[in-house]
């Protein structure tokens, strides 16, 4: 039900686990949103009419008495409280102090934003992260991986917004930061939306649900190319994905830089 | 209270006594009346031309910018050439350049925002009107008055010179944020950037002595008489924005200089260690943090949204009551609800940056507070609404454009709540959403108050009413305008365009449609675009309005010609240097209007008797 109505007024439809909540949310505030906007707009149409001159010639100088409009501002009130403590600090709760665990087996995906490009990057078979130096950061090597080192042989490595892939139903979590400017690293369809900001490094993690080639929207301002900083990403099977990891693995992405 | 206030001041209103310019005595030459005036009504008039023009150039470069992103990689008629003309490369073959239509925002929003919208509201109205409403013969420091115009003035310019300075007017945002605002244009140390800290040094100081002169005055200056609770609405509403002026912008001052710093002698106080910036390290030192750039920014920012509202609140309450023939509704909880949000304002500036990689404490104390503020605002608005039930409405042209603010503002304000909650600003962050809201605040909100304002107290100010019919048809122009500009923004935004594409989003929208995308948003940019010509030409009426009713409008036969209650409308017209003939005393509250056994369905604050 909150699915279509927020389909009528043009929503993505959401493709994460999570994504039902953020949407539950954003409608149940719309609700209240219409039902005030609809509460005032009758009221005011109603007394523009009423009282206008040539309807109300003498005006009445105590005007409206009683104490509805206070019980209604409470009443609002009440309600946001409801949406705050009920909704938004548990999804908000969930999403950064809930990462998965060793024990979820989660994807882990570093994300380099640059100018104006997003890079990925997973540790390869041996599930370690090859060795990164800052001093060999480059346009080409933005983790400024170290070609020298044994773990980084078989790193996967998706640079310069070479899509990626992730499988569906497992827990991802991106890491996420940038090595120019602050670009914003969001995935609109899985309701992940997080700020790549250099000198920080800001875990994000979803679970998607849905497969298929999705977008990655730069919502920062970078620059001259922003417009341009599109990335893309498939999500696909476990198979297919594992597939797609062992030929990137075998490929390396760590030895291309020396 | 406010008698030994003013008991000390000289009785400048009698004509007498000038002890601070000798030139009054004579009639002042070109200069000194209309360039170095220390007159609170000519500075005021001084602040509201300037900022009309910068309002118009504003438009003038959204429209730019909205024509580029409809089509994107055409030239743009007319203006294409002779942007090219001007600007050079930027604009080569007519088009603007990813660079070009990125300053055109930066600018666009500081303009709108620094040199249209908050000088009108505030320093053109605030020092037009205050003085006269509150019964003081002038501003408290004429000549710090003075000062803050000619900084406002020099700031603008010094804006404008950004534009013709290597690559170009600034062009990261009005947001500046760094590092982008330092490493943009690297290679040149004084580049639009460094134009827009300098310029935004000069305008905060401006603001600052402008608004240290507000709270003077308003705590000084007033008449024998006028209580705090008998002050006008638009009164209360100015001498609150003059504390979230004066008390918000010094941290964005601080932050200006050391962004200067970074930018021209390559300091580190916004740079992190380690920055890659076209596949080479960036040779600054680092170890700053470009969060903090954010927090100072919108330490000022997210006042300076108040800054843009409650004058505007002030303005229609005056407009609403005045045309209903009755009393505000609920006079003491708008007041009360003005000096909370005046409060919390302080305490809500780091909604905007949800995003960032905040815990669930912060967010969660920033979304309560961001809640808690929704509640004055809510009961300003309802109470502006209450007021109009049992009134004799007229719909006199301010009156059209005081009644439109309410409906329009309130959509601005309640699509603010989605954005506040930060769940669902995970999804609406940075996306068309936010630009309907804010500009639903300030356009068909902020700027209709304005309109209202112009058209309200036009009469006092040059004896001549503005035309009432090419009024109506800039009022329905407008606003059917500004919806249609406005609306599809808020589908925009759920369809997930984000902002500040200088290709208006086609790379999401195009061919290779993604998971979720929908190319029909991308028709709706051309929507925007046509309803934005026109409410273009429907600004021109009030153009041609507001210069030919200066000369040759209908005269007024009244002082007050809108049968008005507060010290304003007591003035000769228009008024005078030293504002009131005789020193004004005020008997009563701000709107009695149709008071029961008065002779007549207003009476003046400073009249004594009702039925006199």
């Amino acid at each position: 039900m909150i699915e279509f109505l927020l389909s009528k007024v043009g929503m993505r439809p959401g493709a994460s686990a999570h994504a039902a909540e953020v949407d539950g949310l954003i409608f149940y505030v719309h609700l209240l949103m219409f039902v005030l906007f609809v509460g005032w707009l009758g009221f005011y149409l109603l007394a523009l009419l009423k009282f206008r001159r040539a309807a109300n010639p003498k005006a009445d100088y105590v005007g409206v008495k009683g104490h509805l409009s206070t019980y209604l501002e409470v009443g609002v009130a009440v309600v946001e409280a409801v949406l705050l403590v009920g909704l938004a600090i548990p999804i908000w709760a969930r999403a950064v102090d809930r990462m998965p665990t060793a024990a979820d087996k989660p994807v882990e995906v570093q994300i380099m934003g640059m100018q104006f490009k997003w890079n990925a990057h997973l540790a390869g078979a041996d599930g370690k992260w090859g060795k990164q130096d800052i001093k060999l950061a480059s346009a080409t090597n933005p983790y400024g991986l170290d070609g020298a080192d044994a773990a980084a042989k078989d790193d996967v490595t998706c640079l310069l917004g070479e899509p990626f892939k992730l499988p569906v139903n497992r827990p991802v979590v991106c890491r996420i930061s940038s090595m120019d400017v602050i670009h914003s690293f969001k995935l609109p369809d899985m309701r992940i939306t997080q700020d790549a900001i250099p000198g920080m490094v800001v875990p994000a993690h979803f679970i998607p649900t849905k497969t298929g080639k999705f977008v990655i929207i730069c919502a920062q301002l970078c620059g001259s190319g922003h417009a341009n900083m599109r990335g893309d990403f498939e999500v696909v099977s476990q198979e297919e994905f594992d597939k797609w990891f062992a030929e990137k693995s075998k490929a390396g992405g760590g030895g291309g830089f020396e | 209270m406010s008698a030994t206030h003013t008991s000390t001041l000289p009785q400048h209103g009698q004509g007498h006594s000038h002890s601070h310019d000798a030139h009054d005595h004579h009639e002042p030459n070109f200069w000194h009346k209309y360039v170095f005036s220390t007159d609170h009504k000519v500075i005021g008039v001084q602040y509201a031309m300037s900022a009309l023009s910068f309002l118009f150039f504003g438009f003038l470069l959204m429209l730019c910018m909205r024509y580029q992103i409809s089509h994107p990689g055409e030239a743009i008629p007319i203006v294409g050439s002779l942007m090219e003309r001007v600007l050079g490369e930027a604009a080569s073959g007519g088009k603007m350049s990813a660079d070009l239509y990125n300053s055109f925002g930066a600018m666009h929003g500081n303009i709108m925002v620094f040199l249209a919208i908050v000088p009108l509201v505030f320093a053109a109205f605030g020092n037009y009107v205050v003085p006269l409403q509150i019964g003081a013969i002038d501003m408290a420091f004429p000549r710090v008055n003075m000062a803050s115009y000619h900084c406002y003035w020099m700031g603008g310019v010094t804006w404008f010179t950004g534009f013709f300075l290597p690559g170009g007017a600034a062009k990261s945002g009005w947001t500046s944020y760094s590092p982008l605002a330092t490493v943009a244009e690297f290679g040149h140390s004084f580049n639009g950037q460094t134009a827009l800290l300098v310029g935004l040094v000069l305008l905060i100081t401006s603001s600052l002595l402008g608004s240290a002169n507000f709270i003077a005055t308003v705590v000084q200056l007033r008449a024998h008489g006028m209580s705090w609770m008998r002050l006008p609405f638009f009164v209360w509403a100015q001498f609150v924005t003059a504390f979230l002026l004066l008390l918000a912008f010094p941290p964005l001052e601080a932050a200006g200089i050391l962004q200067l710093m970074d930018n021209v002698f390559h300091t580190s106080f916004f740079l992190p260690t380690g920055l890659v910036v076209g596949g080479s390290q960036l040779p600054v030192s680092g170890g700053g943090s470009p969060l903090l750039w954010q927090h100072l920014f919108w330490f000022l920012g997210h006042p300076e949204v108040y800054v843009l509202v409650l004058p505007a609140f002030g303005i229609v309450a005056e407009v609403i009551a005045n045309n209903t023939r009755k009393p505000l509704w609920g006079y003491k909880s708008m007041v009360y609800s003005v000096i909370a949000i005046g409060f919390l304002s302080f305490i809500v500036w780091a909604h905007h940056m949800y995003l960032t990689g905040m815990g669930t404490k912060i967010s969660t104390f920033f979304q309560t507070t961001t809640m808690m503020i929704s509640i004055p605002s809510v009961i300003i608005l309802t109470a502006l609404f209450i007021s109009l039930w049992g009134g004799s409405i007229r719909f006199t042209v301010p009156m059209l454009f005081a009644v439109a603010f309410l409906p329009m503002f309130g959509i601005g304000g309640l699509t603010g709540l989605p954005l506040g909650f930060n769940a669902s600003d995970i999804y609406l962050h940075d996306s068309y959403y936010v630009i309907g809201h804010f500009h639903y605040v300030v356009a068909p909100g902020t700027m209709f108050a304005l309109f209202a304002g112009v058209y309200f107290w036009f009469p006092k100010a040059t004896g001549r009413m503005m035309n009432e019919f090419l009024g109506k048809v800039h009022f329905w122009g407008s606003l059917v305008c500004m919806n249609m500009v406005f609306a599809p923004m808020f589908v925009q935004g759920f369809k997930g365009m984000s902002r500040r594409m200088s290709d208006g989003g086609a790379i999401y929208f195009g061919k290779d449609v993604a998971y979720g995308a929908d190319p029909g948003v991308l028709k709706l940019n051309n929507m925007i675009l046509a309803s934005a010509l026109l409410l273009f030409v429907f600004q021109l009426p009030f153009i041609f309005n507001f210069f030919w009713s200066i000369w040759n409008g209908r005269k007024v036969t009244s002082d007050n010609p809108w049968d008005a209650t507060t010290l304003d409308w007591a003035t000769p017209t228009p008024p005078p240097h030293g504002n009131f003939l005789k020193e004004p005393i005020v008997y009563r509250g701000p709107y009695e209007y149709s008071v029961p056994g008065a002779s007549r369905d207003f009476t003046p604050q400073d009249q004594k008797d009702p039925k006199g």
